[in-house]
């Protein structure tokens, strides 16, 4: 395990590179001069000089790639040139409103899905199963902003229970968690179902029940377990969907979080600001792939271990 | 037929699967007895209703399967009429059952110890300390070597018929009255499948509980049981003593299986195999469902289907022959015009 572990750590540093050119090489392919693009049409080519000097411009690409590295590692990743901060401690700043959202969405998700998939498997070939399934099918097919939307119309304009916006207060945070987390919920559902009907059917299940064990134990020490195994992985998957699902989220509610401040970057031409919260952004993917790497390794590790 | 000589009487048992297309009779009308302290073989080609059988007794039939009728008698009560609860209470304690897939039957995530030990604390109540040494006494019951290692380690790192043993510990942990062995072997190689069946031939004698055992093998049939039940399309064709069965053949179908194993005194260059398949589901004949592949299938046969018939000598057949309204020929020897009878 400590073995794989560190292996799994080495494999990721290529990608975090890869990402790193990606990311650096996101204003050089805007068509036209970033400098240019930044200063917008009717600056004054002064003020382009200005721009270009500082964001150093001026040296060959390579350089400033190097340059762009030294300077992420030492937790510098630019200036914002609209407010003139350093992007990292923008970036920090959101970052929290960000991961609570996700993090409180992911919950929620993990959760409900969980719970909805067993109750499906369980109750198959019954109403209770295509009942569920209906709704997961609704959960799926609707857009985050669209459920986010409706909700600020049913309880916070026309029932006034819920606050219209803003993050931080209990109330605030239930809508927009029921909004992002709603499709994980139902994708989180089916695969713990799909899951949970194939390891039902399999011989060591019947194994249980011929040697007398309680259906309810059948259920949740024999089958969940090994049915699990997949659905870490959706639901590893699933946090990274909501991330960027996230942006659209904040934007609908008026969340100060990470994902606002890139639209606001981008709509802004700040292109330090954008560079530095997407570098963030993939970092914590390239985190979370890891995590969910390793427990499903923890969890499957008595499966295959040759 | 009730007895108090036996441990399980199942009367008339119509188990059915309903798909699609509609009902699938897996088991029509069975009706078994099982001495107590006896092995019972059950044979028959696939798809006979063997395996639903046993499954019916242990009440292990999911959706879209469903017992429709009959009745299961184990020490003159009805596992029929049974709450789920009181048959948890029955499984893997007083009767318990092996399966055929030996390689999938054990989950991959638990040690080999905690699913011993499972079955004993649920039934005996023994602490986990306790149930785990148990398990070390059980492992080492089924000759498995160095038994304290292995209850830690998982199905995975067993072999088919080490982990076939793990199965027959897990099954005899708390002294079953009967024990179901559905295929044991099958999966398993020559060498291990005798040690097998000799292993659970052995804990037989010496537990004193009763086997029901099937097979497709006649040969083990010969070696190890006391009666044999043949099975042919959801239903018993015939019942008898084993010594009664080899050497008397009464139903076509058990001459059939008979000539179709591989004799070492002849120099058979092929199987003596029946030809024809077993009817489908929803093709079921109306008369004698052997009646298409049987080589003495008369009129009465294709019209009218046959009951289970006591025989003189105390066993059971089903088939027209036996009876007063046989209208084929009234000399027939089924064992001996077997051969004639299919050449023509
Ligand atoms: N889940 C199911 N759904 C529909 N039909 C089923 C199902 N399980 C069994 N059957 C039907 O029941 C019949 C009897 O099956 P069973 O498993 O008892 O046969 P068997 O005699 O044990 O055969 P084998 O020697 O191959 O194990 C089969 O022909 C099959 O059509
Ligand atoms: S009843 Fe007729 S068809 Fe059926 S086995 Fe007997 S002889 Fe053959
Ligand atoms: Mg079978």
């Amino acid at each position: 395990m400590l073995v794989f572990t560190i292996r799994r750590i080495i494999q990721a540093i290529p990608v975090i590179f890869g990402v790193s050119i990606l990311v650096f090489l996101m204003m050089h392919l805007v068509p036209g001069d970033p400098a240019q693009v930044i200063a917008g049409e009717a600056a004054s080519q002064q003020t382009i000089d200005q721009i270009r000097e500082r964001l150093g411009l001026n040296d060959p690409i390579p350089m400033q790639y190097l340059q762009f590295v030294t300077n992420a590692i030492q937790g510098d990743i630019g200036t914002s040139i609209r407010t003139g901060q350093p992007v990292a401690d923008e970036v920090f700043s959101r970052f929290w409103v960000t991961l609570e959202l996700t993090v409180y969405s992911m919950i929620l998700s993990t959760f409900i899905g969980l719970i909805a998939g067993i109750i499906s498997a369980v109750r198959h070939y019954t109403v209770t199963d295509v009942v569920v399934m209906i709704i997961a099918l609704f959960g799926l097919s609707m857009p985050n902003f669209w459920l986010g939307l409706m909700l600020i119309q049913f309880f916070s304009i026309n029932l006034g229970i819920f606050p219209v916006s803003g993050w931080g207060t209990p109330e605030q945070i239930v809508l927009p968690v029921i909004a992002l987390g709603t499709a994980g919920a139902a994708i989180i559902a089916r695969m713990t179902r799909s899951s949970m009907l194939e390891v039902i059917g399999q011989d060591y299940i019947r194994t249980a029940r011929a040697k007398g064990v309680k259906e309810r134990i059948v259920i949740y020490k024999h089958a969940l377990k090994n049915a699990m195994i997949p659905v870490v992985t959706v639901i590893g998957l699933e946090f990274g969907t909501l991330l960027t699902g996230a942006v659209l989220t904040e934007t609908v509610f008026s969340i100060n979080g990470l994902g606002r401040f890139v639209v606001e970057s981008i709509t802004a031409r700040d292109f330090p600001a954008v560079q530095g919260s997407v570098l963030v952004i993939a970092l914590i993917f390239i985190l979370v792939n890891l995590l969910v790497d390793l427990s499903y390794r923890f969890l499957n590790k008595r499966i295959d271990l040759n | 037929m009730s007895n108090d000589a036996d441990v399980l009487q199942i009367q008339d048992l119509q188990t059915s699967f309903f798909v699609d297309d509609g009902e699938v009779k897996a088991v029509d009308g069975v009706s078994l007895d099982i001495p107590k302290g006896k092995t019972v073989g059950i044979v028959g080609e696939s798809g006979s209703g063997k395996s639903i059988t046993s499954m019916s007794v242990m009440r292990l039939i999911r959706n879209p399967g469903r017992i429709k009728g009959g009745s299961i008698h184990y020490n003159g009560e009805d596992l029929l009429q049974k709450t789920e609860k009181q048959m948890q209470k029955i499984r893997g304690n007083k009767i318990s059952m092996i399966f055929q897939e030996p390689m999938t039957s054990l989950n991959p995530v638990y040690t080999i110890g905690q699913q011993i030990s499972e079955v004993i604390q649920i039934h005996q109540g023994l602490s986990k300390k306790d149930a785990l040494s148990k398990s070390v006494e059980m492992l080492e019951l089924v000759g498995i070597p160095s038994p304290k290692d292995r209850v830690k380690q998982y199905p995975h790192e067993l072999s088919g018929g080490m982990r076939q043993r793990v199965m027959i510990a897990i099954a005899l942990a708390c002294n079953p009255e009967l024990l179901i062995a559905d295929e044991p072997t099958t999966a398993l190689d020559v060498t291990i499948q005798a040690q097998i069946l000799d292993l659970i031939n052995e804990l037989r004698r010496s537990l004193g509980m009763s086997v029901i055992l099937i097979t497709h093998d006649l040969g083990v049939v010969a070696e190890t049981c006391d009666y044999v039940a043949v099975m042919y399309a959801g239903k018993v064709v015939e019942y008898a003593d084993v010594h009664t069965l080899f050497k008397e053949p009464k139903h076509p179908y058990t001459v059939g299986l008979m000539n179709s194993l591989p004799r070492h005194d002849m120099d058979q260059d092929e199987l003596n195999v029946i030809e024809g398949n077993v009817p489908k589901p929803g093709e079921m004949p109306e008369g004698c469902r052997f009646a298409p592949r049987c080589p003495f299938a008369s009129d009465i046969c294709t019209n009218e289907l046959p009951d289970l018939m006591e025989t003189e000598d105390g066993n059971q057949v089903r088939c027209w022959i036996y009876s007063e309204k046989w209208d084929g020929d009234p000399e027939v020897n089924v064992k001996n015009d077997y051969q004639t009878a299919r050449s023509q």
